[in-house]
């Protein structure tokens, strides 16, 4: 218990310790909500903007902090040999695990705060199902944390840092983030579909509308991706670079 | 010897691939002592080190570490163990006291953090609030060693803890494991710097090629052999020159009595004796005397020799070593 705390307080000082860790998983989702909001630039048929934005930011917030900022520091904590070490040291692996677990979601709670502050002030009226919403954050966070890990166990930290901030600009762009899929060509649309970034927003999305039904053809397939994407970074991650 | 030896390596086998990176290698630790594993690069000092700490798996051979088998018994071998590993392995971001702190909530009973720092010289106001990435290479290893300490360790392992430092820093973190050992905690250390090994080590195991080459105290190993080959003329009276052999080095006390020479093969004679400059002076002065051309004087342990040249040219590092240490063996 002492060395799990001890361990979760490391995780979060480490966070805020990294620059580029804060920006990714703090400025950006809250700059785009502001951004998008104040500049239509792509017309939502038939409500505010900030109704569609602020679930899809809060997607790309999970987004940021369960896949690019995860993936990037365990990839450099493998580079360092920082994980070999503790391999040396007592620390039980599920108590590491748990207190990244934990860190994520930390952060996420952080994020959530500060977004949902930003919706208020642009007009948004609460509504929906707090416990869809917590059920496809879950899940979100399983599926990125997974590809996250899926890359850093892997890949050089290097590859990893170029793969993971590719990969986020593309789900921003892609995942019915700020863009609505309906805008998308056809082909891209359909790809698009499947992406877990489109249905973690999606659920959001539903999950955020009062009176929406419960939204099973997006939770269902983020929650397949939440498990191949963990099992397979279980399967193959490498301690050593 | 104790009885139960705190490292025990028997015939241990590692292979990477086609390359054999740790050969039959066998030796033990006992509690208490300071042994140090000396080779060039290559040798596999880290391969079997790392097979102690239980991050590799034989493929041959047997490790013990205080009675357990790393693998097997990992979980409860890591709260006895400390280590440190040949390089970094500590959070780049976190500072010195925070690092400490954070590996202290990982075992039952930790050292205080506070006096560790302090122990191993790291106590300045500067270093403190400097967060390890931007730490000195020397203040880096001694911050590993503190971390390797904080579980209040039987056993530690030091992959290279010297490596890299300037003079002043490596005599610092020597004298501070020559601390360790003196606190009766048993060391086991690598190092390819043969002053080094001297220095601190109670016993030092010179591997290479993944063999071991030669196992003994520093003054042992560094004594230069008992033995003294030459090749000369056939049939020398072996008797005769022992006699005189006695005489010239004779001024010491009780040695030369256990002098002999024997010719095993025509022409090849071995004088069995402590190799010393004086015994090559006067075999050359004997010889001398008789007419007889002294050919191809060795002293013994020519693998040994060989491999010290190698080492202690390794230090000088300006120039590249005339072949791959690793190839050999």
């Amino acid at each position: 218990m002492r060395a799990l705390r001890a361990q979760l307080f490391a995780e979060l000082l480490l966070a805020s310790r990294r620059g580029e860790s804060v920006l990714v998983t703090l400025v950006i989702p809250a700059a785009l909500l502001l951004f998008f909001s104040a500049v239509p630039l792509v017309p939502v048929a038939g409500e505010v903007p900030v109704a569609f934005l602020l679930p899809g930011t809060i997607g790309l917030a999970v987004i940021a902090t369960a896949f690019v900022s995860l993936g990037i520091a365990t990839a450099y904590e493998r580079h360092y040999g920082v994980l070999k070490r503790l391999g040396g040291s007592p620390l039980p692996r599920p108590t590491f695990i748990a207190a990244k677990a934990l860190a994520v979601l930390v952060i996420e709670l952080v994020q959530l705060a500060v977004l949902v502050a930003a919706a208020l002030a642009l007009g948004w009226r609460p509504g929906g199902d707090p416990l869809v919403v917590a059920a496809a954050l879950l899940l979100g966070t399983g599926a990125f944390a997974g590809l996250g890990l899926l890359l850093a166990g892997t890949l050089r930290a290097e590859l990893t840092l170029a793969v993971t901030n590719g990969l986020f600009l593309g789900f921003l762009l892609l995942g019915d983030i700020v863009v609505p899929l309906s805008r998308l060509p056809e082909p891209l649309a359909t790809v698009s579909r499947w992406l877990p970034a489109t249905t973690l927003a999606d659920a959001l999305r539903e999950g955020l509308t009062p009176g929406a039904p419960l939204p099973w053809a997006d939770l269902a397939p983020l929650a397949a991706w939440a498990v191949v994407a963990l099992g397979a970074a279980a399967f193959t991650f490498r301690v050593e670079e | 010897m104790d009885p139960v030896p705190a490292v025990v390596v028997d015939r241990l086998v590692k292979r990477y691939g086609e390359r054999t990176a740790v050969d039959e290698l066998s030796f033990t630790v006992a509690p208490g002592e300071l042994l140090a594993l000396l080779g060039p690069n290559g040798a596999g000092k880290t391969t079997t080190v790392e097979t102690l700490e239980g991050y590799r798996t034989p493929d041959g051979g047997r490790v013990r570490v205080l009675g357990l088998d790393p693998r097997r018994d990992g979980a409860a071998l890591r709260r006895r163990i400390g280590l440190m590993l040949q390089r970094g392995g500590l959070y780049p971001l976190l500072r010195p006291l925070e690092l400490l702190r954070l590996y202290a909530t990982y075992y039952p009973d930790p050292e205080r953090p506070e006096a560790l720092l302090e122990r191993v010289g790291l106590d300045d106001p500067v270093v403190r609030r400097t967060a390890y990435r931007r730490l000195s290479g020397g203040e880096q290893q001694r911050l590993s060693l503190a971390v390797a300490l904080v579980g209040r360790p039987e056993l530690v392992f030091l992959d290279e803890p010297t490596a890299g430092l300037d003079p002043a820093a490596r005599l610092r973190t020597g004298a501070l494991i020559r601390e360790l050992r003196s606190a009766g905690v048993t060391v086991l250390l690598t190092t390819h710097d043969l002053a080094e090994a001297e220095r601190v080590a109670d016993r030092v195991a010179i591997i290479d090629g993944g063999r071991l080459v030669a196992l003994g105290t520093p003054a042992e190993l560094l004594r230069g052999g008992d033995r003294l080959r030459f090749r000369a003329a056939p049939g020398l009276p072996v008797e005769a020159l022992a006699a005189e052999l006695r005489r010239a080095v004779g001024t010491g006390a009780g040695e030369p009595a256990e002098l002999a020479v024997s010719e095993p093969a025509p022409g090849e004679y071995t004088v069995a004796a402590r190799v010393t400059a004086e015994l090559i002076a006067a075999l050359a002065a004997v010889l001398r005397d008789r007419d007889v051309l002294l050919a191809e004087l060795s002293t013994g342990q020519g693998s040994l020799e060989a491999l010290f040249l190698r080492l202690t040219g390794e230090r000088s590092a300006a120039e590249p070593p005339a072949e791959r240490p690793a190839a050999e063996g």
